[in-house]
């Protein structure tokens, strides 16, 4: 495609967006891509998501990301939000299409009594807390009690249950945030429950997250081996990731626990049915669940009268992420996703022309960080579609006249070499106290170090 | 030998793309991709090429000599992929 410059903004810089510069940039196009950033720092989940104990993961940043985020043909506009800042038919009238790729910012609730005492906790925000993002790094979680408990059983439970139980010496070699560090340091934190409500067959988290708990020094794995199939009796119709996942769990369960050991212990089987505690967590009803089959032979999980009580101070929920509203869009109440037709947006069929989502805000929380790039793949393709149908306008304001106007709006928007600015400091204050990055976590000590 | 995909793998599937012999699974458009936990690479098909491990974004490809000890057992996971996906047909 030859002519006139397509102009495209893309909200969002964490992989789903960074997914949709790649397919963007890998045709033969006349394009101008700005990528819009609500925080100064880009990458998303990748910096603010991934646990600070999987470095390999971030790799992707230096030898994919980066690479996109530096291109000519990319300009980075960070700490600017569309939606507050700009809204949306501003950004339609300054270019051909928009690619949302804002994610999933929520999480769902249990929706139980007690669930907003002090001391239940989404564990996205705990994540956040502990990667320093500048919205959480404020949060004070008392760790002062010996048993936390995590609800839910993907692989974000078996995040917060490893970096709640792992050594403050291992987690000093990684980019925690300082914060997180000093206060994990002082917990007081001995044993992690994760309840899942079904059983392991439908336990959400990977087997590569199962196996790694292995390497967790001075941690007990406990489970109750009677919850598990027998290892010599292997259902045939379990599918094979569930049989690891049964055979790990067989392997990491030990027998012989050691007292100063701390612990993970899976309970499956189990929902939390009511929080208590005066003006703080102290307690929560667990109720044993049991699978019943519905009238067309599928499961259900459902929760049996027989309950107990665990006592804790502190409670993860971790039962998923969801999509909240862009102003102006068509949004999917029931499934946290903006409103779309295989990535275009679409409110009741009626397509909102060079609009488009990719990632979790256009199909919801699912997979991990590659599988983001399949589904920018498929929003870009029906972009370049429209662009070849002529559907998209080439009525668009120029490169320059766009960060005129943005300034306009806001003063202290952070470009690449700011950001870079901001990289720099990081990695010169973590190579002074031998850690990979010493993160920067407040919106002012960012702008500062910006330089803007 | 071959070369083994290990636990640090995202599914970015850029070794899919750069394969020439087509031996890593599963591919973006197959049916299980959706879920994949990682890639794999089918050892009675990789021809030691190598070409996926420079593309891997995330260094999670390696020679099954050079496989580092905490994923030492990722060789028999690769393999097994296959074995149980050519039983089933398909691995759901």
């Amino acid at each position: 495609m030859k002519g006139k410059t397509l102009r495209i903004a893309v909200v969002g810089s964490g992989p789903a967006g960074m997914y949709a510069i790649e397919h963007l940039l890998k045709e033969p196009l006349n394009i101008e891509i700005d990528l819009y950033e609500r925080l100064p720092t880009p990458w998303g989940l990748v910096r603010y998501g991934v646990a600070p104990d999987h470095p390999e993961k971030k790799l992707i940043i230096d030898r994919a990301f980066n690479y996109y985020l530096a291109h000519p043909k990319v300009r980075f506009i960070g700490n600017l939000e569309i939606g507050k800042d700009i809204d949306h038919t501003q950004l339609s009238e300054w270019y051909s299409a928009v690619i949302y790729a804002v994610g999933a910012t929520e999480d769902k609730s249990i929706n139980i009594p007690g669930e907003s005492l002090p001391g239940s906790w989404a564990a996205r925000e705990f994540v956040a807390w502990y990667n320093g993002h500048p919205d959480f790094s404020h949060l004070e979680f008392d760790l002062s009690c010996e048993r936390a408990v995590v609800v839910g059983n993907g692989n974000v439970a078996l995040d917060v249950a490893r970096i709640l139980t792992m050594s403050p010496e291992q987690l000093a070699k990684t980019d925690i945030s300082q914060n997180a560090l000093e206060a994990l340091k002082r917990s007081k934190i001995r044993e992690v429950v994760i309840l899942g409500r079904s059983n392991l067959v439908k336990a959400a988290f990977h087997n590569p997250e199962l196996e790694e708990l292995a390497c967790l020094d001075g941690v007990d794995i406990v489970l109750d081996k009677e919850q598990l199939p027998k290892k010599n009796n292997l259902n045939s119709a379990l599918d094979w990731k569930t049989k690891r996942k049964i055979l790990t769990l067989n392997h990491l369960a030990k027998d012989n626990l050691k007292e100063k050991n701390r612990k993970i212990i899976f309970r499956f089987m189990s929902s939390p049915i009511e929080l208590i505690g005066s003006n703080k967590l102290e307690r929560l009803v667990v109720a044993k669940n049991q699978i019943d089959f519905d009238e067309e032979g599928r499961s259900i999980v459902r929760p049996t009268e027989e309950s107990y009580q665990l006592e804790t101070g502190i409670l993860f929920r971790a039962i998923g992420y969801r999509g909240i509203p862009l102003p102006g869009l068509p949004f999917n109440k029931s499934k946290g996703v903006i409103e779309n037709i295989k990535g275009r947006v679409s409110d009741q069929g009626e397509l909102f022309p060079g609009t488009y989502v990719t990632g979790w805000i256009k199909n919801g929380p699912r997979g991990i960080i590659g599988t983001n790039k399949l589904c920018a793949r498929d929003t870009v393709r029906c972009l370049l579609q429209d662009a070849k149908d002529g559907k998209l306008s080439s009525n668009t304001a120029s490169h320059d006249e766009v960060l005129t106007e943005v300034k306009k709006r806001k003063a202290t928007i952070v470009e690449y070499a700011n950001w870079l600015n901001v990289e720099r400091t990081e990695i010169a204050a973590g190579s002074k106290i031998g850690r990979p990055r010493l993160k920067l976590t407040k919106l002012d000590d960012l702008l500062e170090a910006a330089g803007v | 030998m071959t070369y083994v995909i290990t636990a640090p793998c995202v599914a970015d599937y850029s070794c899919v793309e750069v394969c020439p012999v087509d031996c890593i699974s599963p591919e973006p458009d197959d049916s299980d991709f959706q879920d994949a936990e990682q890639m794999y690479i089918n050892p009675e098909i990789c021809i030691d090429c190598a070409a996926c491990v420079d593309a891997c974004p995330v260094l999670a490809i390696y020679e099954d000599v050079d496989l580092p000890k905490r994923w030492q057992h990722y060789a028999r996971i690769n393999r097994n992929y296959f074995t149980n996906k050519n039983r089933t047909g398909g691995v759901e």
